[in-house]
C-alpha cells in the first residue's frame, strides 16, 4: 500500500477525495439536478412534461409566502431559544462539571437515541390538555381554565427547540472546551470584571461554536414538518408541511420541487446575510 | 518527502474528480431490478400482502372478540394451502403508501407485493386502475366471489370487479368522549358548538370530511358539483377560522379522544370498535354517514394465481366472519353475520361490525370524480393551511 501511494503520488489526493465526491454526486448533485428538472414541468400526475414552467416558482411564492415566512420565524425563534438555553448549560459542563463532563454530555445526547418521531410524539403526552404540565399551569393561573399548550405556536416552536437542541449545544461545548482557561486568569489580572472577561474573551472564542450551532439548528429547522404536523394546527403549518403534502397527497411534484428550491434559495440568502453580520471567516472556520 | 498540497490545489483536484463522475452508467446502475414474484403462471409458495395496521384477526383481537382456541385466518390459510404469508402492516395512509411505491410502478417494476389494499373514497385507487398498475384477478380461482354482496358487485371504479375485491368497509360518523361532552349527533354541532372550541377533530381525507358536511348541507355527496363542493369547504373554513378544529387527523384521533384532548371528532367505526373505551361513544350523524371500502388489488409484478387463491379463501363466509370479528370492520361477504353468530352470538350483535339495515340506509357513497379534480384537491389542502 505504501509503495502504491509512493508510486502514484499525484493520484493520492483524487483517491482520498473520491468517496466524498462520489457521495455528494449520488446523494446531492444528481437528485438536485433531477429536482430542478422536475420543478420546471407541468401537467397532472403521472403525465408530467418538461415545459420550462417557471410559473411554478412564482405561484409557489404567491400561494405560500405565509408558510415560508412562518418557517423562518419559527426556525429563528427556535434557534435563539436553543442558543440561550444551551450556552449556560454547556458553559457549566465545560468549566465546572469536572470529572462528570462526559456524563452530562451524555444527558444532552441521550434523548436522541430515541427516534425523532417518537420523541415528538412524547410531547403529545407531556403537553396534553389533561396532562400534568397543563394542569400545573392552570392551577398557577398562568393558563386559563380552558387554556392549552398543544396545537399552539408555543408547542411547535418548543418542539423544534427541543429536537434541535444538541446541534446547538455540542458545537458550543467543543469551542468552550478547547479554550485555555489561563486566558480568563490573564483577563482578571488585567482588571477585567467577570462580565467583561466573558464578553471580551469567552464569547469571541466560542463564536465559531455559536456560528456552527446556529447553522446546524436553523437550516434543518426551517424545513422541518414533523413538529408542525404533530404539535400544531393548520395555523402553524410550515413550508415543510406544504412540500410534504404536495409530494405525497396532491402528487403535484413540479410545485413541490419548485417550493423546495425556493426554500433552499431563501436559506442561502439568510446564510449570506448571517455571514455578513458575523463575518465570513467564522462561517468557513 | 511528500509534497504538501495547498488548500487550493486540493479543491481544484476535487472539482476535477467530480467532473469525472458525470457518466450516465451510474444513473442506470441506480435503477433497481424488477420484483421477484412473477405475474403469471404457477401459484407461488409465498404471498406478500400489504395492509393497514389492525385490519386483520390476531390472537389478541380474537380473544377480545370472545373467540378462543381458534387459529388466526392467516394460520388457517397457511395450513390449508401451504402458502406462507408475509403480512406487512405498512399502509398508514393511502397517499403515503402510494407515494412510496408509485416510482417503481411508473417504471413498470413490481413492488414485491402480491396484494395491496386501497380505499375507494380517495384518489389513489383510481390511479392504480387508470394507469394499468393493477393486474386482472383470476376469477376461475375465486369461485367464492359468488358470495360478494350485490351492493358491492359493480362499483363505478371497477364495474365488473375485474381488478378489485372489497377487504372491509367502514362507516364515517361522529365520536365523542362522554366524560367531556354531551352526545354530539350533528355535524353542525360538532363544527360550531362553542363548548367544543379547539377540541374537535376532523379527517385530513377530503371525501370523508366533506362527505359528512355535504350531507349536513342537504347536498348529495355522491354527486358533487363545484357549488356543493365550495359550500362544504366554506363550512370547514369557518370552523377553522373560529378555532373550532384542533387538527386534521389521519387515523390518529382515537388516542386524543380517549385522553380528552379532543371532546369529539369525526371518526371511523372500526377505530372506535378497536379503541374499546367505554367512555368514547360513536354514532352516525343525524343527516347521514359515508360508507367507504378498502379494496384488495394485485399490483404490477404480483402473482395473480397466488393472490387469487388468497382472495377466494377470505370470501368463504366462515373465514370472513372470523376476520370481521377480529378486525372490527364490515365485511362484504354474504352470510357473514350468521357465521359470526355461530362463532360468538354476542359479538354478532355489535352494530359497528354488523350494522342494522336502518344504519345501512343512512349511509352514502362519495362521488369518485371529486378525487381526480385538481382544483378540489388544492382547495382542500388550502383549508388545511397547506
Amino acid at each position: 500500500m505504501g509503495t502504491f501511494f509512493h508510486r502514484h503520488r499525484g493520484a493520492t489526493p483524487y483517491l482520498l477525495l473520491a468517496p466524498g465526491v462520489l457521495w455528494l454526486a449520488i446523494f446531492f448533485v444528481i437528485p438536485l439536478a433531477f429536482l430542478g428538472y422536475e420543478s420546471l414541468q407541468s401537467g397532472l400526475f403521472p403525465n408530467f412534461e418538461f415545459t420550462w414552467q417557471f410559473s411554478n416558482f412564482s405561484d409557489g411564492i404567491r400561494d405560500y409566502h405565509t408558510q415560508l415566512l412562518r418557517s423562518f420565524v419559527y426556525a429563528g425563534i427556535a434557534t435563539l431559544a436553543c442558543l440561550v438555553l444551551a450556552y449556560p448549560l454547556v458553559y457549566w459542563i465545560a468549566f465546572r462539571a469536572g470529572a462528570w463532563r462526559n456524563l452530562f454530555l451524555l444527558f444532552i445526547v441521550a434523548p436522541f437515541f430515541v427516534t425523532y418521531l417518537v420523541r415528538t410524539l412524547a410531547w403529545l403526552n407531556i403537553l396534553a390538555d389533561e396532562g400534568p404540565v397543563v394542569g400545573i399551569l392552570r392551577d398557577l393561573h398562568i393558563l386559563g381554565p380552558d387554556g392549552r399548550l398543544l396545537a399552539t405556536t408555543f408547542a411547535v416552536v418548543s418542539g423544534i427547540t427541543y429536537n434541535f437542541f444538541p446541534f446547538m449545544a455540542l458545537p458550543i461545548y467543543v469551542s468552550l472546551e478547547q479554550m485555555d482557561a489561563r486566558l480568563l486568569e490573564a483577563a482578571k489580572d488585567l482588571y477585567a470584571s467577570p462580565i467583561q472577561a466573558f464578553i471580551r474573551v469567552t464569547l469571541p472564542l466560542s463564536a465559531p461554536g455559536i456560528v456552527a450551532g446556529t447553522l446546524l439548528t436553523f437550516i434543518p429547522a426551517a424545513g422541518d414538518f414533523i413538529n408542525a404536523a404533530l404539535l400544531g394546527t393548520p395555523n402553524q403549518a410550515m413550508i415543510g408541511n406544504v412540500i410534504q403534502s404536495k409530494f405525497l397527497e396532491s402528487l403535484d411534484y413540479p410545485s413541490a420541487a419548485a417550493l423546495s428550491f425556493i426554500l433552499m434559495g431563501l436559506i442561502l440568502v439568510a446564510l449570506l446575510v448571517y455571514a455578513r453580520i458575523v463575518g465570513s471567516e467564522r462561517l468557513t472556520g | 518527502m511528500n509534497p504538501r498540497l495547498t488548500r487550493n490545489e486540493l479543491l481544484r483536484r476535487g472539482a476535477a474528480g467530480g467532473a469525472l463522475l458525470a457518466f450516465p452508467s451510474l444513473l442506470a446502475a441506480c435503477g433497481g431490478g424488477g420484483g421477484d414474484s412473477s405475474s403469471s403462471g404457477e401459484v407461488n409458495d409465498v404471498l406478500n400482502f400489504s395492509n393497514w395496521p389492525y385490519y386483520i384477526d390476531t390472537p389478541d383481537s380474537l380473544k377480545a372478540a370472545g373467540l378462543t382456541g381458534v387459529p388466526t385466518t392467516l394460520k388457517q390459510f397457511e395450513t390449508k394451502t401451504k402458502i406462507k404469508v408475509n403480512y406487512y402492516e405498512d399502509i398508514n395512509s393511502n397517499s403515503e403508501y402510494f407515494g412510496t411505491i408509485q416510482g417503481r410502478l411508473r417504471n413498470g417494476d413490481g413492488i414485491g407485493r402480491d396484494i395491496i389494499v386501497s380505499t375507494d373514497n380517495d384518489r389513489y385507487l383510481g390511479q392504480y386502475l387508470n394507469n394499468d398498475w393493477a393486474l386482472k384477478l383470476d376469477k376461475d380461482l375465486i369461485p367464492n366471489i359468488s358470495n360478494l354482496i350485490p351492493a358491492q358487485a359493480s362499483p363505478p371504479f371497477d364495474p365488473n370487479r375485474e381488478y378489485t375485491l372489497p377487504w372491509f368497509s367502514g362507516m364515517d360518523g361522529i365520536a365523542w368522549n362522554e366524560e367531556v361532552t354531551e352526545p354530539i349527533t350533528t355535524v353542525t354541532q360538532l363544527l360550531t358548538d362553542p363548548k367544543l372550541k379547539g377540541r374537535v377533530g376532523v379527517w385530513n381525507s377530503m371525501g370523508d370530511t366533506l362527505g359528512l358536511i355535504m350531507l349536513e348541507n342537504g347536498d348529495d355527496p355522491a354527486k358533487v358539483t363545484d357549488e356543493t363542493f365550495d359550500r362544504a369547504i366554506a363550512v370547514v373554513q369557518k370552523a377553522q377560522d373560529a378555532g373550532q378544529i384542533r387538527r386534521f387527523y389521519g387515523n390518529d384521533y382515537a388516542q386524543p379522544l380517549a385522553k380528552g384532548d379532543l371532546a369529539a371528532s369525526m371518526a371511523w367505526s372500526g377505530d372506535i370498535f378497536l379503541l374499546n373505551d367505554p367512555k368514547v361513544k360513536w354514532g352516525i350523524a343525524k343527516s347521514g354517514g359515508i360508507i367507504f371500502t378498502d379494496n384488495m388489488l394485485i399490483p404490477l409484478g404480483g402473482s395473480v394465481p397466488t393472490a387469487s387463491t388468497y382472495m377466494n379463501f377470505v370470501y368463504d363466509p366462515k373465514i370472513a366472519a372470523q376476520l370481521a370479528l377480529g378486525a372490527g370492520y364490515i365485511s362484504s361477504v354474504a352470510g357473514v353475520k350468521d357465521e359470526a353468530a355461530k362463532l360468538n352470538p354476542d359479538a354478532a350483535d355489535n352494530t359497528l361490525v354488523f350494522p342494522t339495515d336502518e344504519m345501512l340506509g343512512q349511509l352514502h357513497q362519495n362521488d369518485p370524480t371529486m378525487f381526480s379534480n385538481p382544483d378540489y384537491e388544492k382547495k382542500w389542502l388550502a383549508v388545511q393551511g397547506k
